[in-house]
Formats: C-alpha cells, sequence, structure tokens
C-alpha cells in the first residue's frame, strides 16, 4: 500500500507502523462521571467495519508522525490522509 | 552423448556444446537449451516419479507451469531442490539428479504403491490413519512424513546473496509475446516509462514456438527486432528472467529476476536472485496462455505432453520427445504441432481429432472423430490406443504423444485481489476477472485473443489506450501481417468411461478422485480441490483446474460456469524463501548490540546473555572459581561491602524537553514529576489504560524543561511508541519534543556504600 503522507508525499506502508482504530484519540476524561464505562469502551470496544475505517499509522521509519488514514477495509483504498495531531486539535484536545 | 532427437533449425547455438550430467550420466546439450529440451535431445523422456504413486513421468509442457519434471539442480550448498527442468537453462558442468524415488529412477522401489492405487484414492489420510489413535504418532505420521515432499535440500546454509530492489514505471508490462511487445512499443516510442518484464530468458513468447510469419519475417526475428529497438530506448527497461509474483495493493507488483540461475555460480559481487517491487501508474498483463491436456486412460507416461510444448521443443529447441509422434486433438491447434513436426522430417503416427469434422491432411493420417483411450509404455510411451469413430480400435505404435485441449489464458493477477475469472464461451475457458486490481489491464492471449495478429493488435491498443488516458501522446503502431485463424474448439475434457486417467500430474489426482469426491458429496469447487489436492501443489493447478471442474460440471449436471472456479494467489511460481529475506540474513537480520563496556568485560573474563539482541555481562568469573554462584556472591558481598558497578546502557533512554516535560511525565506515569528538583531522580510507573502495569524506569530532571527517562530494555521501542501517540494524538498542544536517546547514551548503575566515594574520586 501506499500512503500518502500530508508532509512527505506518498510513502510505501512498510514505513508504518499499524497503530488501530483512530477512536484512541477520542480518550475519555477521568473525571466525567460516566467514566469507568466509558473507558471499558475506549479501553476494549472496536467496530470492525467493511467499509472505511478511520486508523492510525504510525511513521515509525519516518518522521514520526501519527497519521489518520481512511482506508476501505474491503478494496485497501485510501480515502484521505491527515496528521493526527490536527484531527486532535479539531476534536477539542489540549492539556 | 549423442543427441538422437536433434532437429535441423531452433534458436539454439550449435557452436556452443555444454556437457551436463542428469542421475550422474554425462550428456551434451547447446547454449540455448533448458535443461528438459537437452535431456529430450539426448533421447532421455523418463525424468522423475510421480508424488503418490511414483509413476515414471517426463515433461509435459515446455515453460513455467510444469508439474512434472522436478529435478534436484547442482550439488553441495547450492543444491535446489522441486526445479522445473523446463525452465532450468543449461549451461555448462550442470547438474541434476532426479528425486521423489527409492533406489534408481528406472527402478523406483517405492513404485509399489501405483499397485495400492484403490487404497491411495482422495482423502485416504482421513479414512485410513483414523484407528487406532495411538497408532498416529508413532508410526502413521513418520511414514507420512518420510513419503510427503518430493526433493531434498541440502540442509547447508545457501553461499549466495539475494537482493532486494525498488523499481518506478509509468507502464509495467507483464509477459514479452506479441501483445507485450507491441505494447511495450507503443509506449516507448510515446515516451512513457516502461517496464518490459518476461520469466524467460529469450523475450517472444510463442513467437519462438511456431513457424508463424510476421510479415515476411518469422515470429522470432520480429521479436529479436523489436527487442533491439525497446532495448535502444532509454525509457524502456527490458527484464528478462524475470517473473512479475503478485499483483498488491496501489499499483505494487512483486518480481523476481533471476540474475544467475544461468550460471554456474554467481558472478564476484552478483546476487543470485532479486526480488523487486515495483511501483506503478498502469500495468498491463499480456501473460499469454497455457495449453490444457485431455485427460484419458493412463495419460501420464513419459512421452505425453502438450502439443504446443512439442511444438516449442521443435521450432524453439530443434528437439523431438521421439523419432514418431502422434497428436491427440480437439481444435485446429493441435494440426498445427503434426505440420510442424512433419516439416522436420519426425514422422507422424496420426493426428487423432474428436471432432468428425477435423481438417484431414495429405502428409499424414487424421483420424476425425477418433479418441486416444489408452496407452503402453512401462518407463515411457511406447503406443496409444484409439476408439474408432465407426467403432473398433486401432494400436498405435509412437514414442510420443502431444495432446491438445485448448488454451487457457493467464488470468492469474486479475485473482489477486479475489477477483473471480469470468467464462469465455467462445474459447471454452475462463478469461480475466473482471474486478481485477485497479489500473491492470490485459491484452492478447490472457485476455482470449489467441491470435497472433488479435495479440499484436490487442496489446498496442491497450497500450495506446491507457498513455492516451494518462497524458501521452501515442500515435498508431504499424502492426505486420500476421496469422489471425478464428477458433475451431470442441470443449473435450476426458474420455468417457476413463478413470486412472491423470487431472493433476503434480498431486497424482485422477478423474476418479474427482468421481469419489463428488460420490461423497465434496462438489463445491472449494471442497473439490481441498478433498483430492487437486490444483494444490507448487503448480497452483495451471494444467489441471480446467479438467476438474469440467469432470465436475459433468458429474453434477451443471455448465462449467455454474460449478464456478477457484482463484489464485501469489506467487505467480514458487519462489525461494532466500530471496524474501533477501541480505536479512543471521546479524543482518538480528544485529548484536554491544555496550560501551563490552571489550572491557570480554577481557575480565566476563559470561554474557543476549537480552533483547543486547549482549549482556552476567558475571565475571575468576581464577578457581568453578560454579557461576561463587562469582555472584563474591560480586554481591564487594558491593554490599564496598561498591559495585553494572553497565545498565541496555535500558531504553528517552530525551524529554520543552516547558511542559513534566506535565507530559505527569500524564504518562502513574506518580508524579512535576515537584522533581533538578538534578534529582525519580522512579516511575507506567499503566495501560486498563491499569495494568506497562513499564517501569527513572526520571532524571536535568533542567527545569528538560528529563531524561529510561525504560526496560525489551520495551525501549513500545514506550517511545506510546509517549510519541500520547504527544501527538491525546495533548497535541503540549511544548514538548521527544527523542530516543538508548543508542546515544551509555548508563552505569553504581551501588554500596561507597558508592559516592567512588564518584567523588572519579568525577
Amino acid at each position: 500500500m501506499i500512503i500518502n503522507h500530508p508532509l512527505l508525499g506518498p510513502r510505501d506502508s512498510a514505513e508504518f507502523t499499524y497503530m488501530g482504530d483512530a477512536k484512541l484519540i477520542d480518550r475519555p476524561d477521568w473525571q466525567d462521571p460516566e467514566a469507568l464505562a466509558k473507558f471499558i469502551d475506549y479501553g476494549y470496544m472496536r467496530d470492525n467495519p467493511a467499509g472505511a475505517h478511520r486508523e492510525l499509522w504510525y511513521h515509525e521509519q519516518g518522521d514520526r508522525s501519527f497519521l489518520v488514514v481512511t482506508r476501505d477495509t474491503t478494496t485497501h483504498e485510501i480515502s484521505a490522509v491527515e496528521l493526527a495531531r490536527d484531527v486532535a486539535c479539531s476534536r477539542g484536545r489540549s492539556r | 552423448m549423442s543427441q538422437i532427437n536433434r532437429l535441423p533449425g531452433g534458436q539454439i547455438d550449435r557452436s556452443q556444446s555444454l556437457d551436463f550430467t542428469f542421475d550422474g550420466k554425462a550428456y551434451q546439450g547447446h547454449a540455448g537449451d533448458t535443461l528438459a529440451s537437452a535431456l529430450l535431445a539426448n533421447g532421455v523422456r523418463l525424468m522423475g516419479r510421480s508424488f503418490k504413486y511414483h509413476r515414471p513421468r517426463g515433461v509435459l509442457t515446455a515453460g513455467s507451469e510444469e508439474p512434472n519434471a522436478l529435478v534436484e539442480l547442482r550439488d553441495g550448498a547450492r543444491k535446489e531442490p522441486n526445479t522445473r527442468a523446463t525452465t532450468a537453462e543449461l549451461f555448462g558442468g550442470l547438474s541434476a539428479n532426479s528425486q521423489n524415488k527409492i533406489g534408481s529412477l528406472r527402478f523406483d522401489l517405492m513404485a509399489i504403491n501405483d499397485r495400492f492405487a484403490n487404497f491411495l484414492t482422495a482423502g485416504f489420510y482421513y479414512k485410513t490413519f483414523m484407528w487406532p489413535a495411538a497408532f498416529w504418532e508413532k508410526l502413521y505420521e513418520p511414514i507420512i512424513r518420510k513419503a510427503a515432499g518430493l526433493g531434498s535440500i541440502s540442509l547447508q546454509e545457501d553461499p549466495d546473496a539475494y537482493d532486494r530492489g525498488f523499481l518506478h514505471c509509468d507502464l509495467l508490462i507483464i509477459g514479452a509475446g506479441p501483445a507485450g511487445l507491441a505494447a511495450a512499443l507503443t509506449a516507448g516510442r510515446a515516451g512513457a516509462q516502461v517496464i518490459l518484464a518476461d520469466e524467460d530468458f529469450t523475450l517472444g513468447g510463442r513467437l519462438n514456438s511456431e513457424r508463424l510469419t510476421l510479415g515476411d519475417q518469422s515470429g522470432a526475428d520480429w521479436a529479436a527486432q523489436t527487442v533491439a529497438e525497446l532495448a535502444s530506448l532509454p525509457n524502456v527497461r527490458i527484464m528478462a528472467r524475470t517473473t512479475v509474483l503478485g499483483a498488491f495493493d496501489h499499483g505494487i507488483f512483486g518480481a523476481l529476476e533471476r540474475v544467475s540461475d544461468h550460471l554456474p555460480q554467481p558472478a564476484p559481487g552478483k546476487p543470485r536472485q532479486v526480488l523487486w517491487r515495483i511501483y506503478t501508474k498502469g500495468s498491463l498483463l499480456c501473460a499469454g496462455a497455457t495449453e490444457r491436456p485431455i485427460a484419458f486412460e493412463n495419460n501420464d507416461r513419459p512421452g505425453i505432453m502438450l502439443a504446443g510444448a512439442m511444438r516449442s521443443y521443435a521450432n524453439r529447441w530443434a528437439v523431438t520427445p521421439a523419432q514418431r509422434v502422434a497428436v491427440f486433438t480437439n481444435n485446429d491447434d493441435g494440426h498445427r504441432t503434426a505440420a510442424d513436426l512433419h516439416a522436420k522430417g519426425v514422422a507422424i503416427a496420426a493426428v487423432i481429432d474428436v471432432r468428425p469434422d477435423a481438417p484431414l491432411s495429405g502428409d499424414y493420417e487424421v483420424i476425425a472423430g477418433g479418441q486416444v483411450i489408452n496407452s503402453r509404455g512401462r518407463l515411457g510411451l511406447k503406443s496409444i490406443e484409439v476408439a474408432l469413430p465407426g467403432g473398433g480400435k486401432r494400436q498405435l505404435s509412437c514414442g510420443a504423444l502431444g495432446v491438445a485441449g485448448g488454451w487457457n489464458p493467464n488470468v492469474h493477477l486479475t485473482s489477486h485481489h479475489r477477483g473471480r475469472p469470468e467464462w469465455l464461451p467462445q474459447i471454452a475457458a475462463f478469461g480475466p476477472a473482471a474486478e481485477g486490481p485497479k489500473a491492470l489491464r490485459v491484452a492478447g492471449a490472457a485476455k482470449g485473443d489467441l491470435s497472433t495478429a488479435g495479440a499484436l493488435r490487442g496489446g498496442a491498443d491497450e497500450a495506446a489506450s491507457w498513455l492516451r488516458e494518462n497524458g501521452f501522446r501515442a500515435s498508431r503502431l504499424e502492426l505486420p501481417e500476421a496469422e489471425d485463424a478464428p477458433i475451431s474448439i470442441t470443449p473435450f475434457w476426458a474420455v468417457k468411461g476413463c478413470n486412472r486417467a491423470w487431472l493433476d500430474q503434480q498431486n497424482d489426482v485422477t478423474v476418479k478422485d474427482v468421481k469419489l469426491a463428488h460420490q461423497e458429496n465434496f462438489v463445491s469447487v472449494e471442497h473439490l480441490k481441498r478433498y483430492t489436492t487437486l490444483g494444490m501443489a507448487t503448480d497452483q493447478g495451471k494444467t489441471s483446474n480446467m479438467g476438474g471442474l469440467a469432470i465436475m460440471a459433468e458429474l453434477t449436471g451443471k455448465a462449467i460456469p455454474e460449478v464456478g472456479t477457484t482463484i489464485f494467489r501469489p506467487p505467480y511460481t514458487p519462489t525461494a524463501i532466500g530471496a524474501f529475506a533477501g541480505r536479512d540474513r543471521g546479524t543482518h537480520f538480528r544485529p548484536t548490540r554491544k555496550t560501551p563496556s563490552h571489550a572491557w568485560a570480554e577481557e575480565q573474563g566476563a559470561v554474557f546473555v543476549e537480552v533483547g539482541m543486547w549482549l549482556r555481562a552476567q558475571w565475571f568469573p575468576k581464577d578457581g572459581e568453578t560454579h557461576w554462584r561463587q562469582s555472584v556472591d563474591r560480586e554481591v558481598l564487594a558491593t554490599r561491602k564496598s561498591v559495585g558497578i553494572c553497565d545498565v546502557t541496555t535500558l531504553g533512554k528517552i530525551d524529554v524537553q520543552g516547558t511542559d516535560a513534566a506535565t507530559f511525565l505527569n500524564k504518562v506515569y502513574c506518580n508524579g514529576f512535576a515537584k522533581l528538583a533538578v538534578g534529582k531522580t525519580r522512579y516511575g510507573l507506567m499503566l495501560r489504560e486498563d491499569g495494568i502495569a506497562m513499564d517501569d524506569g527513572t526520571a532524571a530532571r536535568l533542567a527545569e524543561d528538560h528529563f531524561v527517562v529510561t525504560t526496560t530494555t525489551a520495551n525501549a521501542v513500545s514506550v517511545f511508541r506510546h509517549m510519541e501517540f500520547a504527544r501527538q494524538c491525546l495533548w497535541p498542544d503540549l511544548d514538548l519534543q521527544l527523542i530516543s536517546t538508548t543508542e546515544a547514551w551509555a548508563q552505569y548503575a553504581v551501588a554500596g556504600p561507597n558508592a559516592r566515594r567512588l564518584l567523588q574520586k572519579d568525577c
């Protein structure tokens, strides 16, 4: 597979390490009243879609960026690649 | 030493004679020969023993689809089992041995299996080795293990190097027959970056095997001239001896180039093989077609081969498998074989054509509406039995029989993304999958265009259309006039009533096995394949799948496309594991990591242990110490009483810098670091999200905004990964940088009551 890195252009997927579902970005707030249930969901529950899947790829043999890649699990078609940091910021993550 | 079956003509270099041995016996061939063609030239038809029944076998084909003629090539550490004699190029001093036999090839003791054929049918493992259960481990399994497999391995380290390489191109053309050459010429002249890959050592595909002309040239001459023009174009890379093994995602292809397989050993500094990863914008499959046999009783004797292969041997290698040959066909193509061999002076016993309206010949007998129903000859074909159209039988003596059952397009790569081949009724074969890999086009015989003119036109047109869609200006190629015969085929798969008629010669699967599978209700093609092992040998059923499907279709009363077909996986042909490993062997795969004190520790006679690829000194024995406990006890006591040092460089180390460094460490460890004073170190415990301990280490604060943390040796990589995840995905706005300094910093533990004094003295 070829992943079109937003900063470095097209790179072979062999340079990356697959790091799982991009929902890992949405780590629950530990002070939330529903924290326990939310952490169980965060830690253990994953969707397994046949189709578009947003997932984390870590450019470990490259610039160490975490990317959010939208990949069709049935065809391996990649429709979007974003920097995970941008995605995290846009989802309101901060200290 | 005489090449009794050598014919005039051909594309071999008669000025170069090459000596070689087969099973210890010396023979001679010529440059341009394969091992198979050279053996046939010397009158050797028997080349191996079959997998299960140990039946005598010779070549069936003249290419990489060969199921039978598998040999052990070379000796010593370079010995390579299960090498197809049909693709092994002859070189001076080549030595080959037959395999899968006990005793000699002519008198294989395991041939007794053939007498027990009734017992060794499909599924015999499952039925036979069930009881008594206790026999499995001690008796059955050792016997089966010994009997399984064909060749033997050397058990020595391969002395040759294998490389991996990366290539980029606009258009990859797979196969250099008429379609591939026409496509490459079109794309090459248009200025596209082209790679033309072919598994053969001479490009041209079937053009080298036929007597057909292109314009006023022979096919082989046209191919050579076209290759010469392509070679002169700087934007075209020609890769002979290169098999495209698989189509992978996003236009990436894997290909194996056999750089030195045709030499006794690689030239200095050269690898044996190179595994290429080719990145393409577009690709064109021009892989041609594979001929298929017709099943009849005892159709596996040495001398019985595909008619197209017989023609290749005669026209390209100037060899006939015997001085008197016959042809069994269901289409016009078989007649070509008879005509070509007749033209070379070989006696034609007869052409047996299942079609009652078969074309007749003035030069030899054609039995229209006849069928070959049996064969004789223990170690090689002596005669065939022919059922005549009006009833009655005839024995025909012949040393070889060419069988022509039609051609199957080589659609394998179109299936590599799970696309299913589609039925083409006009040629009674499966054509390319509609849902093939994106940007992979198909042309020529691989698409079902079985005429030379059709292949030339198809290759040129597909290339031109790809070029136009991708911004190139393609001019129309002037194509030479070529054979454009319509296809006339009567589907005919197996002679009625045959049983011990081989479909898959490599796995010894007969018509009888398919009937048994049907009787036991294994009617789905996937079940049929697994139960009988049809098409599961290293040739992936290139010559056998269609026959099996056709018989299952007949038994279930369905049409072949309704029965369906299995699909193909990479690699297209068997590939050595060494090619995948490349240079990553030994310490290149698993490097040895040494600490800064390693040389010193070695001098002190340290005993080392390997931890996470690091060599770590375990203890330092002194003279007179005979047990590790003595050394360790002495070291412990010395440390307790005074001071001891330990090289702990193997621990992972991460440099954490930024105004938010302390905030970040507070978040990733379960204990706090914000209040740690500069110059102090604190132990830290890291937990997973579910509270289970993940790693531990220490954090030393070098400055307000600068820490160095350690991890356990084994988790150095995963902790760094986790911290990068936390930095980028969880708290993206922290002012923070991480650097792995595992290999940059040495680290020593200094312990004992005199630790401080030691440091004061030294630092």
